[in-house]
């Protein structure tokens, strides 16, 4: 295939890059970090809370809060709304990563939902994803100054497509997995697994600057944090 | 109704080549701009659309308390990144292999494009889904696909624009902000092929039309092509960030995913993420974080597309990492942020430069990338498409220096005139000023015949229009009226006894 002639490549670009740099210089270069790697408040903190929520809102998410297991299951089955039965007469269905909380998928099953599992080792079709009404996962983490929720593909989070092919994600988020910097939030993440990183539902300004929200990602994004008491 | 035609596609095809230059238009930048500028109703969208991301980005970055410091560590990890590139690219290699990725190299437009056709060749597919990448509108790959019967889908909502328009891109964030809303509407209807009837130019109407128009594409499609916003060297890692959610259909649901990025891309380490997630967004959209960021190192089993090539470009950056000053421009992260408060792209558009990259980062990358041979190079006006304002300086978030860099490549697009024979008008008008201005007696007869131009200018205090040689000045801009009395004459009649 291209193997011998991008090899030749390889070393042609790399002398070139080499070359390049005996005329331009190759001084090394000192790397001022004078930015703040924490914020104000620690990480699930109720002004780090707060910081988040409003971010969130700003980006036209919608937030629950609930303080304890109880309040969680109401505002599952308060995001998931009342289940209509479809048009085959088949409970509407909701997919879960295959990691997510026993408790919450018997939450959503008890709502009235078919609840469809998904794994890397058995995942649901995708033209099967294009139908569910909802898709609920915990995250990895979140960022306050961003309202910013990260999926890294935890068996609480799920393959990618989970995510993106549902028009409606519900993400429950710890209050101490709130963070309030980009930096904070950086150092808990590895490369090991695919990241999303999720601010608000889906947009674009390509008409004119106006935002438009929901575009061809979920066009409903519903956060709840747990052990944030309402405010 | 016929006025919808828009800018019409005036660069004249180079006879060598099928397509137009992704790179190098038919036309200098000034010939160029006399069009688009006459185009009344391209000016309107451009100073609306340019006033609103302006302000937009104005507000989320004076939020940030730290914005300066993030800019000095922005920009010494891109100066590092420049002197360490041959290392960097070999760690980055050896990581997306590690992880089951392929990477490719390709010196050139032509090498890449071949590359990325053996690629989908091997799949047995004859379309492709796109993810906006500049990358891959430099070296003019959809039109490279085309030429081999591959159909390539742009999802991107303003390339989609582009696209269904026969168009070109004019802005590197937003490729179609020279359109507005109404002429989105009439593109739609009349190339979209089921676009609802009864639709609007609502923005929301028409977001919603591409939505449908896409989703069976994202669904059923087995080939991705993408560029890449970072490529992190240390763990192998790819960066895409975006708003829509059709770059994570994009890097997502496909069986294959191709990569096409320029050499310059990386990052050396995983935590310098935590800069430019905090540069780009701000400086991009003007939003505090992009809806949507998809990082990927190599394969995952199980999740996302099983097989992964990279494709490493040159394609003239080598060529910039020579100079010393002019290499500065490689730190660029194609953010935009210099398109939107400059004031020469706010009138004239991105169209009239010629190239895939507009705007003060265009008319510093571009030239560099192609070099320039001369005086009829329509690269080699690039350099003065621009006030020497400055503010694109002010809001670069790497902090590219573009105003020393414009005038450290017109120096040398005057240093490569030298040699020329006969004279342009500017060296015989330098020439011309040397002999006056040298000899006192010359100089005063001159002095004297500005009153002329005060006649000339009359009451609006301004000449406009001159016969040639100077209508080659006030074609451009307005002289203003010469003084009534010059410095000469004014000392001599106030101090005169001191002299």
């Amino acid at each position: 295939m291209t193997a011998s002639r991008s090899s030749g490549a390889r070393e042609h670009v790399l002398a070139r890059i080499r070359g390049a740099l005996s005329q331009s210089g190759t001084d090394l270069v000192e790397i001022p970090r004078e930015y703040r790697t924490v914020g104000p408040w620690k990480p699930g903190a109720p002004a780090t809370i707060e910081l988040l929520v409003d971010r969130l809102v700003d980006y036209k998410a919608i937030v629950h809060r609930a303080a304890d297991v109880a309040e969680l299951t109401t505002a599952i089955t308060q995001s998931l709304g009342a289940p209509t039965t479809l048009t085959t007469g088949a409970a509407p269905a909701v997919v879960v990563p295959v990691g997510l909380d026993a408790g919450w998928v018997d939450t959503i099953r008890a709502a009235g939902f078919e609840v469809l599992t998904d794994s890397r080792t058995d995942p649901v079709p995708l033209d099967r994803l294009d139908t569910v009404v909802a898709v609920v996962t915990a995250a990895r983490v979140a960022i306050a100054d961003t309202g910013t929720i990260v999926l890294d593909g935890a068996d609480d989070q799920g393959r990618r497509a989970i995510t993106l092919v549902p028009d409606h994600h519900i993400c429950v988020v710890r209050a101490d997995q709130v963070v309030g910097t980009v930096p904070e939030g950086v150092a808990l993440l590895t490369a090991d697994c695919p990241q999303t990183w999720i601010s608000g539902p889906s947009a674009t300004s390509d008409i004119e600057l106006s935002r438009v929200e929901g575009v061809h990602g979920p066009r409903t994004l519903e956060v709840i944090l747990v052990g944030a008491a309402a405010g | 109704m016929t006025t919808f035609l828009g800018v019409p596609l005036r660069r004249k095809p180079d006879p060598e080549l099928r397509h137009p230059n992704p790179l190098r238009g038919s036309e200098s930048f000034p010939q160029a701009a006399r069009h688009e500028l006459g185009n009344t109703q391209l000016r309107a969208n451009l100073a609306h659309a340019t006033s609103v991301i302006r302000a937009k980005r104005a507000a989320v970055v004076n939020e940030v308390p730290d914005w300066e410091a993030l800019r000095d560590a922005g920009s010494a990890i891109k100066a590092d990144v420049m002197v360490r590139l041959p290392e960097l690219l070999e760690q980055l290699e050896e990581k997306v292999t590690a992880r089951g990725g392929v990477v490719h190299w390709a010196r050139d437009a032509d090498e890449a494009n071949r590359i990325v056709i053996e690629l989908i060749r091997a799949t047995g597919q004859t379309e492709v889904i796109k993810v906006k990448s500049m990358a891959t509108q430099e070296i003019g790959l959809n039109e490279a696909l085309e030429d081999v019967g591959i159909a390539a889908f742009e999802t991107d909502l303003a390339e989609l624009i582009v696209q269904l328009g026969h168009d070109r891109p004019s802005h590197i964030l937003v490729p179609a902000i020279h359109r507005n809303r109404a002429e989105i509407r009439e593109i739609f209807l009349r190339e979209m092929g089921d676009a609802p009837p009864g639709l609007t130019d609502e923005p929301r109407a028409l977001a919603m039309a591409a939505r449908a128009h896409l989703r069976r594409k994202f669904l059923q499609s087995k080939v991705a092509i993408s560029g890449a916003n970072f490529a992190i060297a240390d763990t192998g890692t790819l960066a895409v960030v975006e708003s829509e959610g059709n770059g994570r259909m994009c890097l997502t649901l496909p069986e294959t995913l191709i990569t096409v990025m320029g050499i310059e891309k990386l990052l050396p380490t995983w935590q310098d993420l935590e800069v430019f997630m905090q540069l780009l967004p701000r400086s991009s959209t003007g939003e505090r974080m992009n809806p949507y960021t998809s990082m990927w190192t190599g394969v995952t089993p199980g999740d996302g597309p099983q097989e992964f090539h990279l494709v490493l470009l040159d394609n003239g950056r080598t060529r910039a990492l020579a100079d010393t000053v002019g290499r500065a421009a490689l730190h660029c992260i194609r953010c935009s942020a210099c398109l939107n408060v400059c004031p020469v792209y706010e009138r004239t558009g991105g169209h009239a430069y010629g190239s895939v990259y507009p705007g003060p980062i265009g008319a510093v990358l571009t030239p560099q990338l192609t070099g320039t041979t001369g005086h009829g190079d329509p690269n080699a006006s690039l350099p003065y498409a621009s006030t020497l304002c400055g503010a694109c300086y002010e809001v670069c978030p790497v902090k590219i220096d573009i105003p020393s860099l414009l005038v450290m490549l017109r120096a040398r697009m005057v240093d490569e005139d030298r040699g020329r024979k006969v004279p342009d008008g500017w060296s015989a008008a330098m020439k011309a000023a040397s002999w006056v201005m040298s000899d006192a007696g010359r100089f005063a007869a001159a002095e004297k015949l500005t009153g002329v131009g005060r006649l000339v200018a009359g009451k609006k205090g301004r000449i406009s229009s001159l016969p040639f040689p100077a209508s080659k000045w006030t074609a451009a801009r307005d002289l203003p009226s010469p003084p009534a009395e010059t410095f000469r004459t004014w000392w001599a009649r106030e101090r005169g006894d001191q002299s």
